[in-house]
C-alpha cells in the first residue's frame, strides 16, 4: 500500500461538488425511510400486551402470596361455585371463537358478516361480565368484601382487573362496530380490528391462569 | 445489505394485510382443543377423580400451560416469523420476567412467613 492510495482512502474525492452537506448525506440517512401508515402498529400493540401481561403477573404474585391469609374469614371453598365459573369460562371461550369468525369475515371483506360476528362476540363478552358481576355481588352480600381478608383483596384485585379489561374491550368493540358501519372495512379499521383481536384473545389467555390458579386450585386448598 | 433490502420488501408486502388472520381450520382446532383442555381440569377438581390434591394441582397446572400454548398458536397466531421474530423476542423476554417475578415473590414471602417468630394472640396484645 503506497502513499497515494492511503491519501485517496482518508480524504474524500476532490470533485468540486463535494460540499459538507453532500458529505453528511453520504454518511447519514437524512431522508427518513418511508414506512406505510400503521406498519409498526401491530408490533407496538404486541409490546403493550406484554407490558399488560406483567401487570397481571404482579397481581397473580400478590394473590399467590396473600391467597392463604383468610383472617378467620371465608376460604375459597366457602365462596366459589365451580359450575358458575365453568359457564363463565365457556362464555369467554365462545367469544374468542366468534371473534375469530369476525376476523375471517374481515379477511374476505364481508362488512355485514364482520359486524354480525362482532356483535355476537359482544353478547358473549357481556354475558361473561354479567356473570362475574353477579358473583361479585353475591360475595359482597355474604360479607366477603375486598376488605375482609388478604385473600379477598388479592382475589378482587386480580379478577376485577381482568373484568375491567373485558369492559374496556367491549367499549372498544362497540366503537369499532360504529366505525366499520360508517367507514367500511378500510385499512385503518382492519388494523384496529386486528389489535382488538390480539387484546381479546390475550384476555382469554389471562382467564386460563385465573380459573386454574384462583378457582380450581382454591377448591383444592 | 441484501438482508436490509429483503426486510424492506417484506414489510411492503404486508402493507394493508398485517399478520395472518388464521384460517377457519386453525380457529376450529384451537377451539376444540381449548374446550377439551378446559373441561378436563374442571372435571378433575369437581369430581375429585385424583385423590391426591397435590397431584391434581400439578395436573391442572400442566393443562393450563398446554392451553396457553394452544391459544398463542391458534388464536394469537404466534410464530417465529411475524415481525421478523420481534414478537417472539418480546414474548420470551416477558416470560422470563414473569417467571422471575412469580417464583421470586412466592419464594421470598413463603420463607418470610416461615421464619417469622410465632406469635400468640396474647403477644399481639402486648405490641406497642
Amino acid at each position: 500500500m503506497n502513499a497515494t492510495t492511503m491519501d485517496t482512502m482518508t480524504t474524500p474525492p476532490s470533485t468540486p461538488a463535494a460540499s459538507p452537506e453532500q458529505l453528511t448525506a453520504a454518511f447519514y440517512e437524512l431522508e427518513p425511510h418511508h414506512h406505510p401508515e400503521g406498519a409498526s402498529t401491530m408490533l407496538g400493540f404486541w409490546i403493550y400486551l406484554m407490558s399488560d401481561c406483567l401487570i397481571f403477573a404482579m397481581l397473580f404474585a400478590a394473590y399467590g402470596v396473600l391467597g392463604g391469609n383468610y383472617a378467620a374469614g371465608p376460604s375459597p371453598k366457602d365462596l366459589f361455585e365451580l359450575p358458575l365459573v365453568a359457564v363463565n369460562t365457556a362464555m369467554l371461550l365462545f367469544s374468542s371463537i366468534t371473534y375469530g369468525f369476525a376476523m375471517l369475515a374481515m379477511a374476505k371483506n364481508q362488512k355485514g358478516a364482520t359486524i354480525s360476528w362482532l356483535l355476537i362476540t359482544a353478547v358473549f363478552g357481556a354475558a361473561f361480565l354479567s356473570i362475574e358481576l353477579y358473583e361479585f355481588a353475591n360475595l359482597i352480600h355474604e360479607g366477603a368484601t375486598p376488605m375482609r381478608s388478604g385473600f379477598l383483596t388479592g382475589f378482587f384485585s386480580l379478577v376485577g382487573t381482568h373484568g375491567l379489561h373485558v369492559t374496556f374491550g367491549l367499549i372498544w368493540l362497540f366503537t369499532l362496530v360504529a366505525q366499520i358501519s360508517t367507514k367500511g372495512l378500510i385499512p385503518a379499521n382492519k388494523r384496529r380490528l386486528m389489535c382488538l383481536s390480539l387484546f381479546w384473545h390475550f384476555l382469554d389467555v389471562i382467564w386460563i391462569g385465573v380459573f386454574t390458579f384462583v378457582y380450581l386450585m382454591g377448591m383444592l386448598r | 445489505m441484501s438482508a436490509a433490502n429483503h426486510h424492506a420488501a417484506h414489510d411492503h408486502d404486508h402493507d394493508g394485510h398485517g399478520e395472518s388472520h388464521g384460517s377457519l381450520r386453525d380457529y376450529v382446532i384451537g377451539f376444540i382443543l381449548s374446550v377439551v383442555l378446559t373441561a378436563i381440569p374442571f372435571w378433575l377438581v369437581m369430581s375429585g377423580a385424583i385423590a391426591d390434591k397435590q397431584a391434581t394441582a400439578l395436573v391442572i397446572m400442566a393443562f393450563a400451560v398446554v392451553q396457553i400454548v394452544v391459544h398463542m398458536i391458534y388464536f394469537l397466531h404466534m410464530n417465529t416469523k411475524s415481525e421478523n421474530g420481534w414478537t417472539v423476542m418480546a414474548l420470551i423476554f416477558t416470560i422470563i420476567l414473569v417467571v422471575i417475578a412469580l417464583s421470586g415473590s412466592l419464594w421470598v414471602m413463603y420463607h418470610l412467613n416461615h421464619n417469622m417468630m410465632p406469635m400468640t394472640s396474647h403477644d399481639m396484645g402486648q405490641l406497642p
